[in-house]
């Protein structure tokens, strides 16, 4: 992977009519990357999608592709191809015609376009399909013809959003290793948007969360999971606790925290803080652990077990800390028995630790 | 204990219902004698040897040999014909642009617009029919005023007022096929290169042909069998079918009119049903 840039965002906005879509977003997408767009509906990521398509043009701000400005050039003109939700395949035309007709737009040869159809047609496994009406395939091929006939191109960027979503949870897993396979294999930019944290940490290099059109962090799957910036990319991406208070102590490694019910908490800060401020605390519930007998350690507070939920692989616990606080906490099954007495049961007593470096300190 | 009896006939309501589904059945029968027995006698006394066509006296082909050397029929068929073709054409290609129009941008008075342009469906042909002449007197008037050029009501004033009502129809026809029509394939189609023209001759037109097609037909057919309109906005001198047919059942019913009439319901017939067909292939 190179370091150059593949797409660069600076400041853009788009309104429509009094609503703020995108907010002032800045992005650089490098060359080569699997980069995903992460947001619940609404947040603006599809409408940033379009507007690199050429869909949408910005209100303000700069747009660039390879180097080159191009907010206000249309799509058309535009040098990325885009996999659309609902596959958007021609249905008056073949599965082949569909994946030529990029390549008739650029004036590709005649003598060249068959085999790079048929080319496109054998790397997403299509190659007896050719003939075929798009109506005549299921979802899963349909949006194996999307792909090819964006990727036939051999545009700079590939745009995909939500590609996944119209198709069942066992197909959708297998397409996520397949578009994954074929990123790396092309080496083009995907950039790809979703609401499906599990799809965007799955296949992603990196990560962009957005919210009601502004972008709240970018970074890889695991710095979004482990050191989310804001209590929104905590909650949004896996479960969290949340624990809210305020700044008693502002240290090195650890700040303290005193929690609304007069606990005192450490963890480590994300951002800035003064003494005082309003903060919130967020444990995620496999970093928790519940041990019969305290450990000498300052994270560590007495819990009443509330709920007991068996999954398998795991015992999901809900404790009670006092009152106004409970906490989620997963236990790994990682003994094999049927001894009642090994599992935790509902009322029992029992000390909730976690390792400081855990417990996240958000000011957002 | 005593059984109960249980009645061995079918209870009272059940017989009420076989009237009733009998008397349905007979409404249907009858309700259909009503529509079609007229045409049935047209049809069939186009075929009579009797001159004044209201008897049968025996099978026929002479008055549709004698239409074919009429040369005032045929000439009336012609200038009909092309005034059905040439409406046809303008009215498809601007009510397929306003569908399109219509369909795609919201703008200030859309809503009034789309009202505007029912109308002409359910207005009565004869308020048309005259609020087009009083138009044509009035520009014509202005015209002469204003430029000292003479115009008269010609077979172009019939094609004009002709497009005036069929537009409204294509547009409804175009509009329904519209509703189905996936607006991300011309965003796929931008995204793969092609420019708005190219979008336009190679995605959309081909999608909501049927509708333009079905559209046309309906067009040609309505204009086909028009005679209010065409009554009034046809100048002198100009022979058009349906206006002709009204001329010669005034003098007398000749067969002649049954075999001309007879024509003209197979080729409307044949239109709509075309127009029908062609639009359920789109499903």
């Amino acid at each position: 992977m190179t370091n150059a840039s593949a797409v660069v965002l600076q400041q853009v906005t788009k309104r429509f009519q009094n609503v703020t879509a995108v907010d002032a977003i800045d992005l650089d997408i490098r060359d080569g990357e699997f980069f995903s767009m992460l947001g619940p509906s609404g947040c603006g990521k599809t409408t940033t999608l379009r507007m690199i398509a050429g869909f949408e043009f910005p209100s303000s701000g700069v747009i660039s592709l390879a180097g080159a400005q191009v907010e206000k050039i249309p799509a058309h003109l535009r040098n990325v191809n885009t996999v659309f939700q609902s596959y958007a395949l021609f249905p008056h035309m073949t599965v082949a015609e569909n994946i030529a007709f990029g390549l008739e737009m650029k004036n590709v040869p005649r003598a060249d376009i068959k085999p790079r159809v048929d080319a496109a047609l054998a790397m997403v496994q299509l190659s007896n399909y050719g003939t075929r009406r798009p109506k005549q395939l299921s979802g899963g091929q349909q949006q194996r013809v999307a792909l090819a006939r964006a990727l036939v191109n051999r545009p700079k960027v590939l745009l995909l959003d939500e590609p996944l979503g119209a198709l069942d949870l066992k197909l959708r897993k297998e397409m996520q290793i397949e578009l994954k396979r074929l990123q790396q294999e092309v080496g083009i930019t995907f950039i790809y948007v979703t609401h499906d944290q599990e799809e965007a940490l799955t296949m992603s290099d990196r990560i962009a969360v957005m919210n009601q059109g502004k972008l709240l962090q970018v970074g890889s799957p695991t710095e979004i999971y482990e050191r989310p910036s804001s209590r929104f990319v905590a909650d949004f991406i896996g479960e969290a606790n949340f624990i809210d208070g305020h700044v008693i102590d502002i240290g090195a490694p650890y700040c303290t925290v005193r929690a609304s019910n007069g606990l005192e908490l450490q963890g480590i800060l994300q951002g800035a803080t003064t003494v005082g401020a309003a903060v919130t605390i967020a444990i995620r519930p496999e970093k928790l652990r519940l041990t019969v007998q305290s450990p000498d350690n300052v994270s560590t507070l007495a819990a009443k077990v509330e709920q007991v939920v068996y999954i398998g692989s795991d015992t999901r616990l809900t404790v009670r800390l006092s009152d106004t606080i409970t906490l989620d906490v997963w236990e790994q099954n990682n003994r094999s028995t049927l001894d009642r007495d090994a599992y935790w049961q509902r009322g029992e007593q029992g000390f909730v630790t976690w390792n400081p470096d855990n417990a996240l300190i958000l000011t957002a | 204990m005593i059984d109960v009896p249980v009645p061995a006939s079918r209870p009272p309501s059940d017989t009420r219902s076989t009237i009733g589904r009998r008397l349905l059945g007979l409404n249907a029968w009858l309700t259909y004698i009503f529509l079609y027995a007229p045409i049935v006698i047209l049809v069939l006394f186009s075929f009579t040897t009797d001159t004044f066509g209201v008897r049968w006296t025996g099978f026929t082909l002479d008055w549709y040999v004698r239409l074919a050397r009429d040369t005032r029929m045929i000439n009336a068929t012609i200038n009909t014909l092309w005034v059905a073709l040439v409406a046809t054409i303008i009215s498809t290609v601007c009510g397929t642009l306003l569908a399109l129009a219509m369909e795609r941008y919201r703008f200030r008075g859309r809503n009034g617009m789309d009202a505007l342009l029912y109308l002409p469906i359910v207005i009565p042909e004869i308020v048309m029919a005259l609020a087009l002449l009083a138009f044509f007197s009035f520009a014509f008037g202005l015209l002469e005023s204003l430029t000292g050029i003479k115009l008269r009501m010609n077979i172009w004033t019939v094609i004009i007022s002709h497009v005036a009502f069929c537009i409204s129809f294509v547009v409804v026809v175009v509009r329904a096929s519209l509703k189905g029509f996936d607006m991300r394939l011309e965003e796929a189609g931008a995204d793969l290169g092609a420019d708005p023209q190219t979008i336009f001759w190679r995605i959309t037109l081909p999608l909501i042909m049927p509708g333009v097609i079905g559209g046309a037909l309906l067009a040609f057919t309505l204009s086909l069998d028009d005679f209010i309109i065409s009554f009034f906005t046809v100048g002198p001198g100009t022979n058009l079918l349906p206006v002709e047919v009204y001329g010669r059942v005034k003098r007398a019913i000749t067969p002649s009119i049954n075999a001309i009439s007879t024509i003209m319901l197979l080729v409307s017939m044949t239109l709509v049903f075309l127009s029908q067909f062609v639009q359920r292939q789109r499903d």
